[in-house]
């Protein structure tokens, strides 16, 4: 008995303590082995209502938010921002009270400005998580990512993780850097200067300037998804000289001194972040990560929804 | 008009370099005298000044009133009259209102306003292109004639260094200043705060200093090119305080002035999303505030401005990137620049006193700045030692966007004069 709540809302990795964080990594193992089951359903949610609310396109985060709701047996609601009183000019604010207004227990909301999660959270007394808000977290991806890499390394302290890409405009990379260094890992990023935000080394990770330094420092690469809008943007000259000189080749994988993980928080641009034999290799953990991305969730929100963490304990350290 | 005696205050008057206990004698609009023991006729009223500070009339170069346009924000009367509350005896608005303050009748249209408010008074800004679209020269004939006393496109930059050299060009004809808001609009684009470590905490595009420095070194060139005089609006960052500081060593005609958010606060006030923290220029690092702060002190930067920026409460109560940029000012000026100016040695009351008045008069040729025998009847008695808490709900603005609510301030202007006639007196006031 050791760890406290997660409190009401889970806005990002960083405000949680790695208590916090371990807790919902040992809360998701049993609930691994709920989606296993011919019947993929336990009771700990009934009777809570959940809203789903994506102002930003999704397909993997929404589904597997709401698997993992419905496996908890919650009464969902998905709300996309097109359609819906958000396009004829509702604030958020607006949107948060109405929600409270029907009395729901949960939101998952997915927003395209950064911290929209926390300004929810404290405006409602419903929980909300974050599902992604702009260029700040999206901390179940940071946790799934975390789960996958302990099923696989048996735990997070003392790997060496480096996040390749588009660091600058990444949600995943903060919440990875926060989580990953929380727990005790060492954390690199790699990317083209032009994509690399101001400072970044002061939040504790060191800049790998090419993707070979990257390969030869890591024991895993978590490779992000290259935003094809940067180019226009004047970010990137070309998709071409990405892959060329910062791609996730077999190549540049087969000189990899260890044995190297490769993980992709999806959906992949296959032949530019990434080359399709890597992605599909023997190295890639991408699918195990979209699997542990519903137990990750399901456990968000049996604790957020006060659930006990010793009802999960059954499941510690059985990796 | 009634003649004013204010008896027993420490007059400070930095165009004459003038501090001590003294009396102020105003009379048809004018300082009839400063002297000892003054006597006066029976019908003057006395207002007694002892333990308060009789100064010039404070100036602020650099406000948005939102009228005409946006009047539920702020107008010309409830914002000279928050001017009057901070101690501010004349106020300078910018031109971006809607429609722009780009011709004569809307330069006349705010002066009317604010004669009939009868409160601080109201110098109009004129804009430097029409529409502010940074395209063709407005009228700055027409304009000075109307009562503007500058040029300026604030709230957006002049991005056209050949617009920005015309207008230099000439503003030379009338003698008055060509004010820039110095932003490269393609480094600040969709920026919501100082790019540094807490934008990127934040996940928030940031705005680097770059972005600033560039036009500063820019507009700078073009003054030096054309003999203009060029007027750097609300300056946050050291480089640009290093760039001005050399040019004015080397004699070309800038001047600068610094807000007191700048030099009291950093982009740290915008952790947890503050929308009350956004603003533009943004908030910059210890490092920076420091900067202008020296400049203050060394006179790199001039004046002291508010950037007063109304906005309605639920217009901050969004998402950060939504939210507008600006905060109100005017009624907590004095006290932030006392207690973080002279409070922590920066300036002297004195030097305080010139960077908010005296220096804002010189830059912009206005009348005030002064207490010699003739200058106008435009005067701020000022308790400097008057600890208080700041409280938005009891503003003169009709805005309440402040990121200093709660705070703990020294110094608060008592009452203000503006052409012989008290129209601000602090309640509860002896």
């Amino acid at each position: 008995m050791t760890a406290a709540s997660l409190g009401k809302d889970l806005v990002g990795l960083e405000p949680l303590s790695a208590e916090q964080i371990q807790l919902i990594l040992d809360t998701a193992e049993p609930f691994k082995e709920v989606s296993e089951r011919a019947i993929k359903k336990v009771p700990a949610l009934r009777g809570k209502t959940i809203v789903n609310l994506f102002f930003e396109a999704s397909t993997r985060t929404l589904i597997s938010f709401e698997f993992a709701e419905k496996r908890l047996s919650a009464d969902t609601v998905n709300v996309a921002a097109a359609g819906s009183s958000v396009s004829k000019g509702e604030t958020l604010v607006d949107t948060a009270k109405n929600l409270e207004a029907m009395r729901i227990d949960m939101v998952v909301i997915r927003h395209g400005a950064s911290g929209a999660a926390q300004f929810l959270g404290q405006r409602i007394r419903s929980n909300v998580i974050n599902a992604g808000d702009g260029k700040h977290e999206h901390p179940t991806q940071g946790l799934l990512d975390m789960l996958t890499l302990r099923d696989r390394f048996g735990r997070i302290k003392g790997l060496k993780i480096a996040i390749c890409g588009d660091i600058l405009h990444s949600r995943v990379a903060r919440s990875n850097i926060w989580g990953l260094t929380k727990l005790g890992a060492e954390v690199g990023v790699c990317g083209p200067a032009s994509l690399l935000p101001r400072h970044v080394e002061e939040l504790g990770v060191t800049i790998l300037p090419r993707i070979e330094d990257a390969i030869q420092w890591a024991d895993a690469l978590n490779v992000l998804r290259l935003q094809l809008e940067r180019m226009e943007t004047g970010f990137l000259p070309s998709l071409r000289e990405y892959n060329r000189v910062f791609g996730v080749t077999s190549d540049r994988v087969a000189k990899a001194p260890k044995e190297l993980l490769i993980l992709h928080p999806g959906p992949m641009n296959r032949g530019v972040e990434i080359d399709s034999d890597v992605a599909d290799g023997p190295h890639s953990v991408i699918l195990p990560q979209v699997t542990n991305g519903v137990a990750v969730r399901m456990a968000v929100l049996y604790l957020l929804a006060g659930g006990a963490p010793d009802w999960a304990s059954d499941g510690e350290g059985q990796r | 008009m009634r003649p004013i005696l204010i008896r027993g205050g420490r007059v400070i008057d930095p165009a004459r370099g003038a501090d001590g206990v003294a009396d102020v004698y105003l009379q048809d609009g004018k300082v009839a005298g400063v002297g000892r023991s003054l006597g006066s006729p029976d019908d003057a009223l006395t207002i007694d000044a002892s333990g308060k500070v009789v100064s010039p009339g404070l100036i602020d170069l650099h406000v948005h009133l939102r009228e005409p346009g946006q009047e539920d924000l702020e107008t010309v009367a409830s914002g000279s009259m928050a001017a009057a509350a901070g101690g501010f005896s004349a106020v300078c608005a910018m031109p971006n209102t809607d429609p722009v303050t780009d011709n004569q009748a809307a330069v006349g249209f705010i002066v009317s306003q604010a004669q009939r408010a009868g409160k601080a008074r109201v110098y109009p800004i004129g804009a430097i292109s029409l529409g502010q679209k940074g395209q063709q020269l407005a009228e700055f004939g027409e304009l000075v004639g109307a009562g503007a006393v500058a040029v300026s496109d604030d709230g957006k930059p002049v991005v056209s260094s050949h617009l920005m050299r015309t207008a230099l060009e000439y503003a030379r004809t009338f003698g008055i200043p060509v004010a820039d808001h110095c932003e490269d609009p393609t480094l600040s684009a969709g920026g919501a705060m100082h790019e540094g470590i807490i934008s990127t905490r934040l996940g928030l595009k940031g705005v680097p200093s770059a972005a600033e420095e560039i036009m500063v070194a820019r507009d700078i060139l073009l003054a030096e090119h054309t003999g203009g005089h060029v007027h750097l609006c609300h300056m946050s960052t050291r480089g640009s305080v290093e760039l001005i500081r050399r040019a004015k060593e080397n004699g070309i005609r800038v001047t600068a002035e610094a807000c007191p958010h700048h030099f009291t606060l950093t982009h740290e006030q915008c952790e947890g999303y503050n929308t009350n923290a956004k603003m533009n220029p943004p908030l910059r690092e210890p490092e920076d505030r420091e900067a202008i702060r020296q400049g203050l002190g060394d006179g790199t930067i001039d004046a002291i401005c508010t950037d007063h920026a109304p906005h309605h409460y639920d217009a901050k109560e969004r998402e950060f990137d939504d939210a507008p940029n600006g905060i109100i000012g005017l009624e907590t000026a004095f006290g932030l620049a006392v207690t973080e100016l002279v409070g922590t040695g920066v300036l002297s009351l004195c030097d305080l006193i010139n960077r908010m008045s005296t220096a804002p008069a010189r830059i912009f040729n206005l009348p005030g700045g002064s207490l010699a025998p003739g200058a106008p009847a435009d005067v701020t008695i000022s308790d400097p030692a008057a600890e208080w808490t700041v409280d938005p709900a009891r503003f003169f603005s009709r805005s309440r966007n402040t990121p200093f609510g709660g705070r703990r301030l020294t110094g608060r202007a008592e009452l203000t004069i503006v052409r012989g006639q008290v129209v601000y007196r602090r309640e509860g006031d002896a």
